[in-house]
Order: C-alpha cells, then structure tokens, then sequence
C-alpha cells in the first residue's frame, strides 16, 4: 500500500519534472569559481542569457550556471519567497521592485527594448506607419491591455494619437509574432527583440522618437546569494563587452 | 486496496472543483459575472456554442447514420477518421484549420483571392474550431443510438415503401431521439469548452472571438477573481446540461420507451 502510494507520487513528481534547487558541490567560500550559480532570468531574454551562462561557464571551467526562465513577475516572487536563486533577471523594473522590496540589493540596467511596428516579409498590407493599425481593411494583431507588451502598446499609440482597430488581442508579444510569421496578419506590435527572433519571416519598422517608450532590464546579484561572488560574476559579464555583443546582436539597446 | 484507489481518483477528479467553488467570492459574484465584459463573453460563448451544436446536428446525424450500417465498405476508416479529433489536443485542430482557411492555407488562399473572404478573427472561425472538436462527440453519440435502436420497425417500413431518407426521419430518428438529444448536449458542452482550436485559429478580440475559456485564460494573470467568477459560471453551465442529460438518461429513457411500447401493443 505505502510501496504504491510512493509508485504514485514518484510517477506524478516524474511527469511534473519540477526544478529541484541545485546543491553547490565543492562550493567553499573562497575556494575559487567552482560549483553552481543558479540565475533566474525573463522568457524573453532566454536566448541571450543561455549564451551568456555560456560564456561564462568557457572563462570559469569549475563553475556551472544553471538557468531557470519564466515570466519575470513569477520568478521575482520565487525570489522574495527566498528561493535559493543567486541573479534575478526581470525585463521591468517594477517586477525587479518585487524582488528587492523582500531581499534589498541594487540592481543594474543591462540591456532595453521597445517596441517596433511589424510586417510580415514583403510587407502584404503595404503598411507604413502606426496610422495604419487604425485601418479596418487591415487585419491587425495586437498585445491584450492587460499584459505588459499590450500595456505598452496602449501607451505608444496614445503618444501617437492613433486609435487601433486590431483583430485580435493576443496574452503574449510572441502569440502576436506568430500571426505574423503565419501571414495571417498584416500588422502588429512586438519588441524591436521579436522582429531580430523573427527572422526572414517578418520585417521591422522603427517607430518615431517621440511616441517609444523604452522598458529596461534589469539584474540584480541577491544579497541573499548562496554564491555572492558567482553572482557578481554573472552580472559582470552580461554588462561586459562580450555580453554586450550578445544583446546588441539580440536587438536589444544597450544602456 | 481498490476502493483506496478509487476513493483516490475521485479526489483527482473532484478536489480541484472543490477548490474551485472554495475560492468562490460568492458574494461578490452577482457583481463580478454582471461585468459588460464577462456578460459580452457569455453571450458568443452561448451563441456560437449553439450554432455549433445546429451545424454538428445537421451534418453529424447523417454522418452517424452512414457509419451505423454494417454493410458499409470502409466503415472503419470513416469511424477512424470521425474519432481523429476526439483524441487530438484542440491546439492541433486549430493549427490545422488555420493551414486549411487561414489566409495562406489550403483553401483560405482562394477564398481570400476570390472573394475576398478570411475565416480567422471571425466568429465563424469560432464556430468552426467548436465544431472541429465537437462534431464527433455527436457522431458516436448518435451513431451508437441508432444501433442500439430496433431496426425491425425501420425494416417494416422500408418493406411498405417508404423511402430511406423518410425512414430515418420518421420513424429511425424519432426512436433514438433521446440519443440524439444527448449527442447535441455533449456537443454543446463540449463546443462551450473550446479553448486549444479557438484561441489558435479565431484570435481573441472581446464580441467576436473572445469566448469564456479565452476570457478565463486572459483574466488569469490580471483579474484573478474575476477568472475564478467565470469558471464558476461554467461550472454550473456544464453541470445544468448534464443534470439535463442525467433527466434524460434515468427518468426520460425508459418512460418514453415504455410509452412507445404501450402504444405499439395497443
């Protein structure tokens, strides 16, 4: 009976896959970068910090860097519950505030974004500037008002003096980049990051000056850090000139 | 050992509704489902849920018909295929219609060039995502009555003249008729509860495509409460169809039957 039940919550523990907090092995104090740094960093900058963790891990062959991604609001929570994370990467500064109203520390701007009008390749609805998100004829995607890309995008086309007539309101700035991708829309709001993700697939136009609102990421090496050095290390080389060149290349700015 | 087993799946099943119904702010549920927006996703939910269900009528009992005689060649493959979508995530059936009426799919490519009509972002494309999903729920429903059903009668008929098309309308259908009736409601739940082929292919504007399971979805992240308010709202929707069908099953059944039987001895 107790055998089964245990069958059971292994099996259902196996299905879950859940990521169990990493020990540090050989992590002494002092004893050199070896052992593991756990950084928790936004989906959005998956692509960018895995390359990153890499780097470091070729300059620092003893140290491993376990990356954990998510929505940058669930993983601040994690942190400011005291999960054993020792580099917390948000894409706002508000989630970033989640964080450091629990655990203190002073996080650093390492990279920005905005957003950019978007087009599938060849440009099927001849679209040209944020006037024509207003254009009915179009089919035009757009973030839902009620999360962040949305949020932004409300806050760029009211700076422009447009009032959108889209499609459909997508939860996420890649479900927008898919409708694209797919051709099924004309245009849509994504992050200047998306349209450099979207490759061949879907073409970028840069918005005035004056209607971009810039978000910033942020990284934060936790004071409550199980490895305080690691930490600085990893924060160092997303802000150093390798990191940099790894950003720039993703679309991000560069503070 | 097996009633534990039992007692445990139960709990599988039925804890999270528990859950569910706990973190309910009863109270201020009158308020939260009056919300424009929850009424707005309540209605095309409902009204696409019952075209849907008309749509799947009209084209699944012929089709359960088809499938329910033996002497059909290739039957199984038909069955087959009818069954393909009850067993695929609704994520799939939507990627799948937008590479079919998507604006560069299959046969979305003419209609856009010819007619200048596109499916996605309609409430069409709602309709049709449920009905992808739904239509073989009624199918098997329905087939599995009308072989269920005594064919001597069907048979008596035919022998008299009657056409096919009239047999099944007067005299097949009427007898299975429960059948079909819980077919139409499994299918209207199910089309209620479309979310993977909806969110997919129709997009999600508030009026046109949102429909409930998308309007929870969204409502998640920003308005908790309010997700929690909806989900109990179709809860109780998907539990009165089945009280509905229960009627059917345990009370209606038998007493139409026996009804029909009294009046073909009398």
């Amino acid at each position: 009976m107790a055998a089964l039940g245990l069958v059971l919550v292994t099996a259902l523990a196996g299905c879950a896959a859940a990521p169990s907090p990493a020990p540090h092995p050989g992590g002494e104090v002092g004893a050199g970068l070896d052992g593991t740094v756990v950084v928790l960093a936004a989906a959005s900058l998956t692509d960018v910090v895995g390359e990153i963790a890499g780097q470091v891990e070729r300059a620092h062959p003893g140290l491993t860097v376990r990356t954990a991604f998510g929505a940058s609001s669930t993983l601040a929570a994690q942190v400011a519950a005291g999960a054993p994370a020792d580099v917390l990467v948000t894409s706002s500064a508000e989630t970033m505030g989640l964080a450091t109203d629990a655990v203190g520390g002073s996080p650093v701007v390492v990279a920005t974004n905005g957003l950019q009008l978007a087009v599938p390749a060849g440009n099927p609805g001849g679209v040209t500037s944020l006037a024509d998100l207003a254009d009915p004829g179009l089919t035009v995607a757009l973030c839902a008002p009620e999360v962040p890309c949305g949020d932004l995008a409300v806050q760029v086309l009211a700076r422009a003096g447009v009032t959108p007539a889209p499609d459909t309101y997508e939860r996420d700035v890649r479900g927008v980049l898919a409708r694209l991708r797919l051709d099924e829309a004309d245009a849509g709001l994504v992050y200047r990051t998306d349209v450099v993700a979207g490759a061949d697939a879907v073409e970028g136009i840069e918005l005035p000056e004056a209607v971009q609102v810039v978000t910033e990421h942020l990284a934060l090496a936790s004071p409550t850090a199980p490895r305080p050095e690691a930490a600085a290390v990893v924060v160092a080389a997303l802000l150093g000139p390798a990191g940099r060149r790894v950003l720039a290349d993703a679309g991000f700015g560069l503070p | 050992m097996l009633v534990v087993l039992a007692v445990v799946g139960t709990g599988v099943l039925v804890l999270p509704l528990v859950a569910l119904l706990l973190a309910t702010p009863w109270s201020d549920l009158p308020a939260l489902v009056a919300d424009p927006a929850v009424l707005q996703a309540l209605r095309l939910s409902l009204l696409t849920a019952a075209c849907t269900t008309l749509v799947a009528l009209v084209l699944g009992v012929p089709l359960a018909w088809v499938l329910a005689h033996d002497d059909l060649r290739g039957a199984w493959l038909l069955r087959s295929l009818v069954t393909v979508p009850l067993v695929l995530p609704p994520v799939v059936g939507g990627v799948a219609l937008l590479l079919l009426l998507g604006r560069r799919g299959l046969l979305g490519r003419s209609l856009d060039t010819w007619f200048g009509v596109t499916v996605p972002f309609t409430s069409a494309a709602v309709v049709l995502a449920q009905l992808f999903v739904s239509l073989p729920f009624l199918v098997l429903a329905v087939e599995g009555a009308l072989r269920g059903a005594d064919r001597r009668r069907a048979l008596a008929a035919q022998t008299l003249g009657a056409s096919p098309a009239y047999v099944l309308r007067r005299v097949t259908l009427p007898s299975v008729a429960p059948g079909v009736a819980a077919g139409a409601a499994l299918c209207f739940t199910r089309a209620l509860g479309e979310f993977g082929a909806t969110v997919t292919f129709a997009g999600s504007f508030p009026g046109t495509t949102r429909t409930m399971p998308l309007a929870v979805y969204l409502a998640l992240d920003t308005a908790p409460e309010q997700a929690v308010a909806m989900s109990v709202l179709l809860l109780l929707l998907s539990v009165a169809v089945l009280v509905a069908l229960r009627g059917r099953w345990l009370g209606g059944l038998p007493a139409a039957h026996a009804a029909r039987t009294t009046r073909v001895r009398a």
